[in-house]
């Protein structure tokens, strides 16, 4: 299998800027320096390459969205990673932090950038201080301050950590906190690229996909293009967790068969149990029945199959799960996390989890189902960011795909009340 | 009274210069409030203010929004329990209340000798080595009882 990201991840000591470069590590800087900023875009796009923090959006279109001459512009990378279920992000801060680096630099050399952010959840203080230490690194090598490598490009790159905020990893949000505001989502449009840090134009991606940018820049856009399917390219990094065998991140080629993914990857089902129902990319996307476990893993595929890839973070569950308490967790962080700006989401996710609670809790009616299903209607596409949307999809999924565990519980209630 | 200590005032020195818009700081300078003393006083919020040109209130309203900002007093470790979904999958929920039995207190409290709080949190990005817990920055991954009861009596 071909990968691109963890390759040579296992590699010790591949933080230390030593070995990466006897990896191969800042390779791609002469041969970026030698191209004209545009001609980056243009192979970026060439890629096929897609946002790996969520809403899979082509990054060299992105790029190229930024506002003409208008400048400074800014570079954020997105590593808040706080949707639940995805925890791949870490593996490259942790274990490749040149990687994001050498990546954020080829961005921002292509976008004509000058200064970059790595916005990283508060909880990763940990890997602030590997982020730290090899931006030291690449500073003293030469690859970070004024004039990088004789091209006259300047760039300063810094750290700054969150504070414990799942909103802050929506871009517009992401911002506000960066600026030392609350964190909380901003009208779009103007999007980023045309007003975003500090008003100016900003490119806001994730840690993955910065980092694909690497071997794109090495081994050309067509060997980036080669792996995957017709619209979804290359690879992609998944965080496996829940009830599989052998939890973990894998990287895999875009079109994989979810089924080789849960049952060879992450070693089948502990107990070796029956696959219930399994959500393709983190909490915010609709979760599926084991009948669709063939779908491929690519965006297309899972978007036919009803739910997205998201953030790549397969979550995992075996029959003996009731999928009411599961949506139940997910409506309580939700309730937890909406940042309270708009009313629907503010006051719907309350109702979702205070109906999802009673039904959970043996005391529910059987009119709860239909009253779920309202809110999420009053909720969906009504709310001002898509954190809003993102709720309803395991209520609404977990009803339709699952509605005899709902019945079980609420038939439960009925015996209940009637003895 | 709130000082910032010496070392604060040079790590406070170069997060100054990261940002071409001093209010930028504020997340930076809670955090170093609240590693100095443990949580963040009125009396801190007023002099990040000053810091970064804007009001106590101002300072108050950006720290409340954060969830990592204690405003009361906490014990010299905090436990941060993940209970979301693919902890909860592999009974973070048992391991939580077993903790909270073993420390004789609930969730959200602080032991009586000042040592221990222990919180529970929403996912903490290590899903595939669940159930996770933090203790101070330290993750602790793939739990169970005896790990629990290790971690735990390790504490001095
Ligand atoms: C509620 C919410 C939370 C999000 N959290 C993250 C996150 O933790 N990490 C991330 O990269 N993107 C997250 N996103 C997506 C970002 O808004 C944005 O699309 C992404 O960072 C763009 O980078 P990409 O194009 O490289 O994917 C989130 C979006 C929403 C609505
Ligand atoms: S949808 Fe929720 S998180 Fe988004 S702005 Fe509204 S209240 Fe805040
Ligand atoms: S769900 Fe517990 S760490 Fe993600």
């Amino acid at each position: 299998m071909k990968l691109f990201l963890t390759h040579n991840i296992d590699t010790k000591d591949l933080h230390s800027i030593k070995v990466y470069k006897k990896q191969g590590g800042y390779g791609s800087l002469e041969k970026a320096f030698a191209k004209k900023p545009d001609e980056i875009v243009q192979m970026v796009k060439d890629s096929g390459l897609r946002g790996r923090g969520g809403a899979g959006f082509p990054t060299g279109l992105k790029w190229s969205f930024l506002a003409k001459d208008v400048f400074p512009r800014y570079l954020a990378c997105n590593a808040d990673e706080s949707e639940p279920g995805t925890c791949k992000d870490r593996v490259l801060l942790q274990k490749n932090p040149h990687l994001l680096i050498e990546g954020m630099i080829l961005c921002a050399y292509a976008c004509q950038i000058e200064t970059a952010y790595i916005y990283l959840r508060g909880e990763f203080y940990d890997l602030a201080e590997i982020m730290d230490k090899a931006l030291e690194e690449a500073y003293e090598a030469g690859y970070l301050g004024a004039n990088i490598l004789g091209s006259g490009m300047n760039l300063e790159m810094y750290t700054h950590l969150g504070a414990g905020a799942y909103i802050c990893g929506e871009e517009s949000a992401l911002l506000n906190s960066l600026e030392g505001m609350r964190g909380e989502p901003r009208l779009k449009p103007p999007f980023p690229a045309v007003e975003g840090l500090y008003g100016k134009p900003t490119v806001v991606n994730n840690v993955e996909t910065l980092c694909a940018v690497v071997p794109i820049m090495n081994e050309g856009p067509e060997a980036y293009a080669a792996v995957g399917t017709e619209k979804s390219k290359g690879t992609k990094l998944v965080s496996v967790s829940g009830h599989v065998k052998k939890p973990g991140n894998y990287e895999i080629p875009m079109g994989l068969p979810t089924r080789d993914l849960i049952y060879d990857l992450a070693g089948g089902i502990r107990d070796d149990n029956e696959l219930k129902a399994w959500i393709p990319g983190g909490s915010s996307v609709p979760m599926l029945p084991a009948s669709l476990v063939d779908t491929p893993y690519d965006y297309e595929a899972i978007a036919a199959a009803g739910s997205m890839l998201g953030s790549g973070a397969l979550i995992v569950m075996d029959h003996t799960t009731n999928v009411v308490e599961e949506a139940l967790r997910l409506a309580g962080f939700y309730m937890h996390e909406s940042c309270g700006k708009c009313t629907p989401c503010r006051e719907g996710t309350r109702w979702l989890h205070q109906i999802l609670s009673d039904i959970h809790l043996k005391k529910g009616k059987e009119s709860n189902i239909a009253l779920l299903e309202d809110i999420c209607d009053n909720m969906s596409f009504k709310c001002f960011c898509p954190l809003g949307d993102a709720a309803v999809a395991p209520v609404i999924s977990s009803i339709q795909n699952f509605r005899e565990d709902y019945e079980e519980l609420l038939n439960l209630a009925k015996a209940g009340t009637a003895s | 009274m709130f000082t910032f200590s010496e070392s604060s005032e040079k790590q406070i020195e170069k997060i100054m210069k990261k940002y071409p818009v001093k209010r930028s700081a504020i997340l930076p300078l809670l955090a170093l409030a609240q590693r100095q003393d443990g949580y963040i006083t009125p009396e801190a919020m007023v002099e990040i203010g000053k810091r970064i040109d804007c009001s106590p209130a101002y300072v108050q309203s950006v720290c409340s929004f954060y969830t990592m900002f204690y405003t009361k007093p906490v014990g010299k470790y905090v436990i941060q329990f993940c209970i979301n979904i693919s902890c909860h999958l592999l009974g973070c929920d048992d391991l939580l209340e077993y903790t909270a039995n073993k420390l004789n207190i609930k969730v959200g409290e602080t032991t009586a000798d000042n040592k221990i709080t222990l919180l529970k949190e929403e996912c903490l990005a290590e899903c595939s080595a669940a159930p996770v817990m933090r203790l101070n920055d330290t993750y602790h991954t793939n739990l169970t009882r005896e790990k629990i009861d290790q971690i735990l009596d390790s504490l001095d």
